[in-house]
């Protein structure tokens, strides 16, 4: 299958990155590249095959519902680009 | 003991010395920081490099692992330092907890050192070209890389800059930097080691595992390193053996499968035959060899591109301007949510191409429409390399293969083609769907001089088997000794 231009523009918005018209033009070329090797897998017959999402045969692993230490608040909010007292700080979302 | 060539001994020779009371931990300090300062700014190696950053804790304590220096991938979380994934995303990223791994290398006595090692942006590479920083250089020959994303560990290490280093694998990205420099590098069974702390790519697939200078370190590490974490609940409740029992065990009638499939059509010639007489040393030493099918070994590799790129698109979702690194925001206020567009420009600001590509494929393959064709078809495919590797291993006790099907390559080569690109990683990739432990050991040198890695596969669980083949293999040869001159 060929990837066109603008499904990588909607998979860009998908993934909230801004690509330039450059990047765009280079990485469509790139990803259709991509897909279409990836498009090998076609050739396998998949029926009744159950899929493998998980590698371990383990399952709902559970610990004791007991309180415990959390990360520091102060060596947390360090990090932050923005703070505003105990929370992180955004660009307004509500007009 | 000669205090100045201390960095190029491995862990167990220095314990002996420190233990002997013949040395001191500062020693090995000062060796390497002295090595690291001659030869850093050839290998590039470390980030932000300014010296390693070595805060030593009781010196007189004797704990196994008291006084070892540790050189940690810059993806794996250090408490108060840097810790940047090689990403301008992430950078000035200060962990305000260390991972698993470290906490554990801790209790058992080493020095974590605070200067990272250099890798591909989020572990997305095959050569460490897609780092933030600029790439790292080959010990062997500075204008080759040094294989990826693990590159500056295995280069660290390679250099004598490191006794022992931490890498993560998520489709080789430990084994194909040590093949690529020389050096020893286990990827364990996926949940064998806690990832906590390890900032994820993709969480089916991703495992950290030690680079070291002979078999004998990796045992030793993964003794430490391994085990149940409750704060990552993919860590398996198995019981950890004491590897290093397993090294200076016989391997005569060990039961070894070589693939036909990895030794077909693209693999250098040189690379080939120095895996021949590899596996002529290991018959040898009374090893078992026969030929197997892995039938299904062509699709590991568009099924890793498009498992791995699905998870990494989620996970790299965090990375949004909020809670750390770098956040860019467009000053006048336009029309339209301002959150998403911050979002936006962060990212597009803050992703190198790879990341890009892969976020990309990986929404691509999740999104409405595409899904059944590709991320679904793909987990099915996956089912069928496990069970290709289970059907082998019900007969075998290990599989023998290349680690890479070349040797280093130039620095810039393969740098604008991904895809050519991601075929480097045709051997490694099997092994983290399948989720089996498997480790490369050097096996032998190029005419060029460009070392050549041997990787070993087991069955889930049983890396006592790998160390116990490569440690035979390794003492019956000089590879390990072999150091490059720089």
């Amino acid at each position: 299958m060929a990837i066109e231009k603008d499904t990588v523009q909607k998979v860009a918005h998908l993934s909230r990155i801004d690509l330039s018209e450059e990047e765009l033009r280079r990485l469509s070329s790139q990803l259709a590249g991509i897909v279409d090797f990836i498009d090998k897998l076609k050739k396998i017959n998949i029926e009744n095959i159950v899929p493998t999402s998980h590698i371990l045969p383990i399952n709902n692993v559970l610990r004791e519902d007991a309180c415990g230490k959390s990360l520091d608040l102060e060596k947390t909010l360090k990090n932050a680009p923005q703070r505003k007292e105990n929370f992180f700080g955004v660009p307004k979302v509500i007009e | 003991m000669p205090t100045s060539d201390l960095n190029t001994k491995t862990v167990v020779q220095l314990r002996s010395s420190l233990v002997s009371g013949d040395i001191r931990c500062s020693d090995i300090i000062t060796s390497l920081e002295e090595k690291a300062r001659r030869t850093e700014a050839e290998v590039k190696a470390y980030v932000r490099f300014d010296g390693l950053k070595a805060s030593i804790y009781a010196p007189q304590d004797d704990k196994p692992l008291s006084g070892i220096p540790v050189s940690v991938k810059d993806n794996i979380c250090t408490e108060g330092e840097n810790t940047e994934c090689c990403s301008k995303v992430l950078a000035g990223f200060q962990p305000p907890y260390d991972a698993t791994v470290i906490k554990k290398l801790r209790e058992a006595g080493a020095v974590i050192l605070g200067t990272k090692t250099n890798m591909d942006e989020f572990a997305f590479g095959s050569s460490t070209e897609n780092s933030c920083f600029g790439p790292s250089h080959n010990p062997w020959d500075l204008d080759r890389v040094v294989g990826g994303s693990s590159g500056g560990s295995a280069a660290a290490v390679a250099s004598d800059e490191a006794i022992i280093a931490l890498g993560s694998d998520t489709g080789g990205s430990i084994r194909q930097p040590a093949s690529f420099c020389g050096v020893v590098g286990l990827k364990p069974t996926y949940g064998r080691v806690s990832r906590y702390g390890l900032i994820a790519f993709a969480s089916s697939l991703d495992q950290i595992g030690p680079i070291t200078k002979d078999v004998g370190d990796c045992a030793l590490c993964m003794n430490f390193i391994s085990g149940r974490d409750p704060h990552d609940s993919t860590c398996a409740e198995i019981e950890v053996p004491d590897y290093t029992k397993s090294l200076g065990e016989d391997i005569k009638g060990v039961k070894a499968a070589i693939p036909k499939e990895y030794f077909v059509e693209g693999l250098d010639p040189q690379v080939k035959s120095i895996l021949y007489e590899a596996i002529n040393k290991l018959k040898g030493l009374g090893v078992d060899i026969a030929s197997v099918s892995l039938p299904h070994t062509e699709y590991a590799v568009p099924v890793y591109y498009i498992i791995a790129t699905a998870e990494a698109s989620s996970n790299l979702s965090r990375f949004d301007g909020v809670q750390y690194g770098l956040r860019a925001e467009d000053k006048e206020q336009g029309a339209g949510n301002r959150l998403v567009s911050m979002y936006k420009k962060t990212r597009g600001e803050g992703f190198g191409d790879e990341a890009k590509r892969r976020v990309l494929l990986g929404t691509f393959s999740l999104s409405h429409g595409y899904y059944d064709a590709y991320y679904l078809r793909a987990l099915k495919v996956r089912t069928l390399i496990k069970n290709d590797f289970g059907a082998v291993f019900g007969d075998y006790d290990c599989i023998i293969t290349p680690t890479s099907p070349s040797v280093a390559f130039r620095i810039g080569e393969k740098s604008n083609d991904p895809l050519k690109m991601y075929l480097s990683d045709i051997y490694t990739i099997s092994a983290n769907l399948a989720g089996i432990p498997a480790i490369s050991v050097p096996c032998g040198f190029t005419k060029e001089g460009l070392p050549v890695g041997l990787q070993i596969l087991a069955k889930p669980f049983d890396e006592s088997t790998l160390f116990k083949i490569a440690y035979a293999y390794e003492q019956s040869t000089p590879w390990h000794k072999m150091k490059a001159k720089i």
